[in-house]
């Protein structure tokens, strides 16, 4: 037994595959596996950020009248905590996972374009950083992460906060539809000999439609965007009441986004946790066709529903009462994913590691916010709720609850393979119960501190408004949350260096990802496996879990790849240049276009300074380096 | 040594792909699938703000001032039928520069007009200029008949639609001869038909929504 080898299988600098190591080899990497972990550490750091937020505004909210902040540093925090843990958070986290995992789980040597991918990522970090250090100036976006126009018109909101917010979201958009490109590319065209579409594992699939969501629903906050910084800096008319403008234009378009937004947030984590279940239950996913076809409805009726977040501007009864349906419809296939989910654990030899439990909490408190959330589907009650902490424990439920529960089991779970050695798993259990007790402590009380009446958003209140208790219940809530990421954080860099070594199976499941050495070499499969079911790995390990599901012989004669092989456990060490295996150069192109991309944003911000002349050579210098730089990129040869 | 030549050499030339379908084309597919949410949202806009302007100058309509300055119906529909002609045209001259591409050296093709890709490449790109200055000549027009992007919801609207549909036109167009200026230096054969056809695909779809632009916002009171 191998249990006491020191260092993972695959140690990379040891094996001398990469000869990369240092800054610069971080910056010019096009390796999706090293731009996932990019991805993961700074939405980390963003989420730690964001959390700092939230915890200065519960330490505000704990008692009555308090002045902790600002008011005006208030609206800037609770702006602030929103915008970072979606746009800079959790998306991120997402894309971290869709980078490491989606050629893994198709069985492809990197994504479709893999400099494509570099620049997804330099445009967020960057557009991250751009919209997040206002703060320290006492200048950050202000409007609320839904930044409702006409309130953030020039009149309304002067100054450079909502600047700063209209052209980070350009940014990050950007990054996201170049990703979204990427992504939907990949699944489509670099699939593995038999990895057709219904074998696809189902983070992959719930991936799948996020991209598909992405691309779909991010052109049209562009647009509105560009309403809006037109309106600002141009003195267009598009949110101009006066000028005969519709007051609801800017909802509407903010929503027919922002609610696919939420489904983009949410169907990775229900992803990942597809994968989990039936690996600690030790059986295959119960219903795999139903999971998929409802993630897809999922998707589909994402675009149906955005007005039930405007049930109190007045739309009519017909409006409200489709939008009231649809919203119930939609909760159908969110319903039948949560029972295939137990359904694949009834039964099964269950394991209750770390991952699992993440898993089950996921289950557990998404659902909670899903029957609040078809609570408010209803028009009457949700003008009771709209508006109020009501809406904030709902949403609070289903993307920490969900999103960050899935996540964090997903950051459990894929580790190993990340890094080849294991996260504690005493620290991951005391990881676990603090942050399901504290979320719980946190959000729940707010479901009562809504329906008794405290608006959303509001900076300070009076005592004796049955609030008090609470508020206070919930910032302790908050207190312990930070105390439980900080036992994250701890685990993390802990086992990064000196956790259990992992072996290519770190958890016994089934899919292409653990068959290959953890952590992966850079090309990921020495041969590219032809796949004949879902579960490849248990086919070779356990066949009698996958004796039920569907298979098919392997179809080596139609295979034109030479590296095709059927699926095994690969142990090699070798480099790619010994394996024949052509890899992508390394470039820095992506990361100058990303940064005369920010560039071209950031100089705009003069024009509101009567500095004309200073916002037009920073444009469109930047512009210029853009473009010079996406030439050079196109005209050099990728491997 | 030899073999891994041949393996090397294999994979330059026939990446496996699970559809047959390079990948760049697939992704210029996915690319449309967004603009087209971005060209509903602008004309959306726009029709949503049709009417409801409450000072002119109007669309289709003429309008006396309260001064009593007369501004006339701004859209002028026969000069803006010719653009279209000439977008049109120039689809029809990418398709052409398809032709001649995929058929380099063949019978026909060979030393006449027809496989000249650099004369279709940059026919359809000239044509595309054209169509731009009809647009520059038509914005001034409008700005002299006092239309400017400030004036009203019709004016912002409509000059945001335009644009940006004339901004997709000039990216076209540099498209066009980067590929034209590629063409001059090295020609293109059969093997560099997909970036011709990535960018005709690109070319096509912004003259289709010239169409609906041409339909929506000009031919239709």
């Amino acid at each position: 037994m191998a249990t006491t080898a020191a260092t993972p299988t695959f140690a990379p600098p040891a094996a001398a595959s990469y000869e990369q190591s240092g800054i610069w080899s971080w910056i010019t990497t096009v390796d999706h596996k090293r731009i996932g972990a990019l991805y993961l550490y700074t939405a980390l750091f963003f989420f730690m950020f964001g959390g700092l937020e939230a915890g200065i505004i519960r330490w505000q909210l704990a008692l009555p009248n308090q002045h902790v902040v600002s008011a005006e540093m208030y609206n800037q925090l609770f702006t602030m905590h929103g915008t970072t843990m979606i746009f800079l958070a959790v998306m991120p986290l997402s894309a971290a996972f869709f980078n490491f995992l989606i050629p893994l789980q198709i069985g492809a040597r990197d994504v479709a374009f893999p400099r494509l991918n570099a620049f997804s990522y330099w445009v967020y970090v960057l557009g991250g950083t751009f919209m997040t250090l206002p703060i320290f100036f006492g200048n950050a976006p202000n409007g609320g992460w839904f930044g409702y126009a006409p309130l953030t018109t020039m009149p309304y909101a002067p100054g450079l906060n909502i600047d700063f917010w209209v052209m980070g979201l350009q940014i990050l958009g950007i990054s996201s539809l170049a990703a979204a490109f990427n992504f939907i590319t990949t699944i489509i065209n670099m699939r593995a000999p038999g990895m057709t579409l219904m074998r696809m594992p189902v983070f992959t699939w719930m991936s799948f439609v996020v991209q598909f969501l992405l691309v779909l629903a991010f052109p049209v906050i562009t647009i509105a965007l560009v309403f809006l910084l037109f309106d600002r800096f141009f003195g267009t008319n598009f949110y101009e009441i006066a000028a005969g403008a519709d007051p609801l234009l800017w909802q509407h378009l903010f929503w027919v986004f922002g609610h696919p937004e939420v489904y983009i947030l949410i169907l990775p984590a229900f992803g990942i946790v597809s994968e989990i279940l039936p690996t600690f239950s030790r059986k295959p996913l119960f219903g795999y066709n139903v999971v998929v076809y409802s993630g897809i409805m999922i998707g589909f009726l994402g675009f149906g529903v955005w007005a039930h977040h405007m049930f109190a501007v007045g739309m009519g009864a017909t409006a409200d009462t489709i939008f009231a349906l649809t919203t119930m419809l939609i909760g159908i296939p969110t319903g039948v994913k949560i029972f295939n989910w137990i359904a694949t654990m009834w039964g099964g030899q269950i394991r209750f590691a770390t991952p699992m439990k993440f898993a089950i909490g996921l289950i557990a408190l998404f659902t909670i916010g899903g029957i609040s959330g078809v609570m408010h589907s209803s028009p009457p009650a949700d003008l009771q709720q709209t508006d109020t902490y009501f809406v904030v424990a709902h949403f609070h439920y289903v993307l920490f609850g969900g999103s960050i529960m899935g996540i964090m089991g997903g950051i459990y779970f894929y580790f190993p393979k990340i890094t080849g050695r294991y996260m504690s798993e005493v620290l991951g259990t005391w990881h676990f119960w603090t942050t399901f007790i504290a979320m719980n402590l946190t959000f729940f009380p707010m479901h009562f501190s809504g329906m008794l009446g405290m608006p959303r958003r509001i900076y300070t209140y009076d005592a004796g408004q049955g609030w008090d208790t609470f508020n206070m219940i919930s910032s302790v809530g908050t207190a312990m949350l930070i105390a439980s990421t900080l036992i994250f954080v701890v685990n993390f860099l802990k086992s990064r260096k000196s956790g259990e070594v992992a072996p290519n199976d770190a958890w016994g499941a089934g899919t292409l990802e653990w068959s290959i050495p953890s952590p992966p070499p850079d090309y990921n499969f020495a041969e590219i496996p032809v796949v004949t079911s879902r579960y490849p790995l248990w086919d070779l390990k356990h066949p009698e879990r996958t004796a039920g599901i569907a298979h098919s012989a392997p179809d080596i004669m139609t295979i034109t790849d030479a590296h095709a092989v059927p699926v095994h456990e690969e142990t090699g060490h070798k480099t790619a240049a010994e394996l024949g295996i052509p890899m992508p150069f390394n470039t820095v192109k992506p990361a100058i276009a990303a940064a005369a991309l920010v560039g071209m944003f950031a100089g705009l911000l003069f024009m509101h300074q009567n500095k004309f002349a200073v916002a037009m050579t920073i444009t469109i210098g930047s512009a210029m380096l853009f473009v010079g730089t996406l030439y050079a990129w196109l005209t050099s040869p990728l491997e | 040594m030899a073999s891994a030549a041949a393996v090397a050499e294999h994979h330059e030339h026939t990446h496996y792909t699970t559809t047959g379908l390079d990948n760049r084309k697939v992704a210029i597919w996915a690319f449309i699938g967004s603009e087209c949410m971005l060209f509903v949202s602008l004309i959306s806009t726009y029709l949503i703000y049709k009417g409801k302007s409450i000072v002119g100058p109007f669309p289709h309509e003429t309008w006396t001032a309260p001064d009593g300055h007369k501004f006339n119906a701004i859209l002028n529909i026969p000069v803006t039928t010719q653009s279209t002609f000439v977008l049109l045209m120039s689809s029809l001259a990418m398709v052409l520069a398809l032709e001649a591409v995929e058929n380099t050296g063949k019978p026909g093709y060979a030393g006449k007009i027809r496989g000249n890709a650099s004369f279709w490449l940059g026919f359809t790109a000239v044509l595309g200029m054209t169509f731009l200055g009809y647009q520059a000549f038509e914005f001034t027009s409008f700005v002299h008949e006092g239309l400017t992007i400030h004036t009203n919801l019709f004016g912002s609207s409509f000059f945001t639609l335009t644009g940006f549909h004339g901004a997709h036109v000039t990216a076209g167009v540099l498209w066009l001869l980067t590929l034209m200026s590629i063409s001059m230096k090295r020609g293109l054969t059969q093997k560099d038909a997909l970036l011709v056809d990535i960018c005709a695909l690109y070319w096509h779809f912004v003259d289709v929504v010239w169409i609906a632009i041409f339909t929506l916002v000009y031919l239709i009171k």
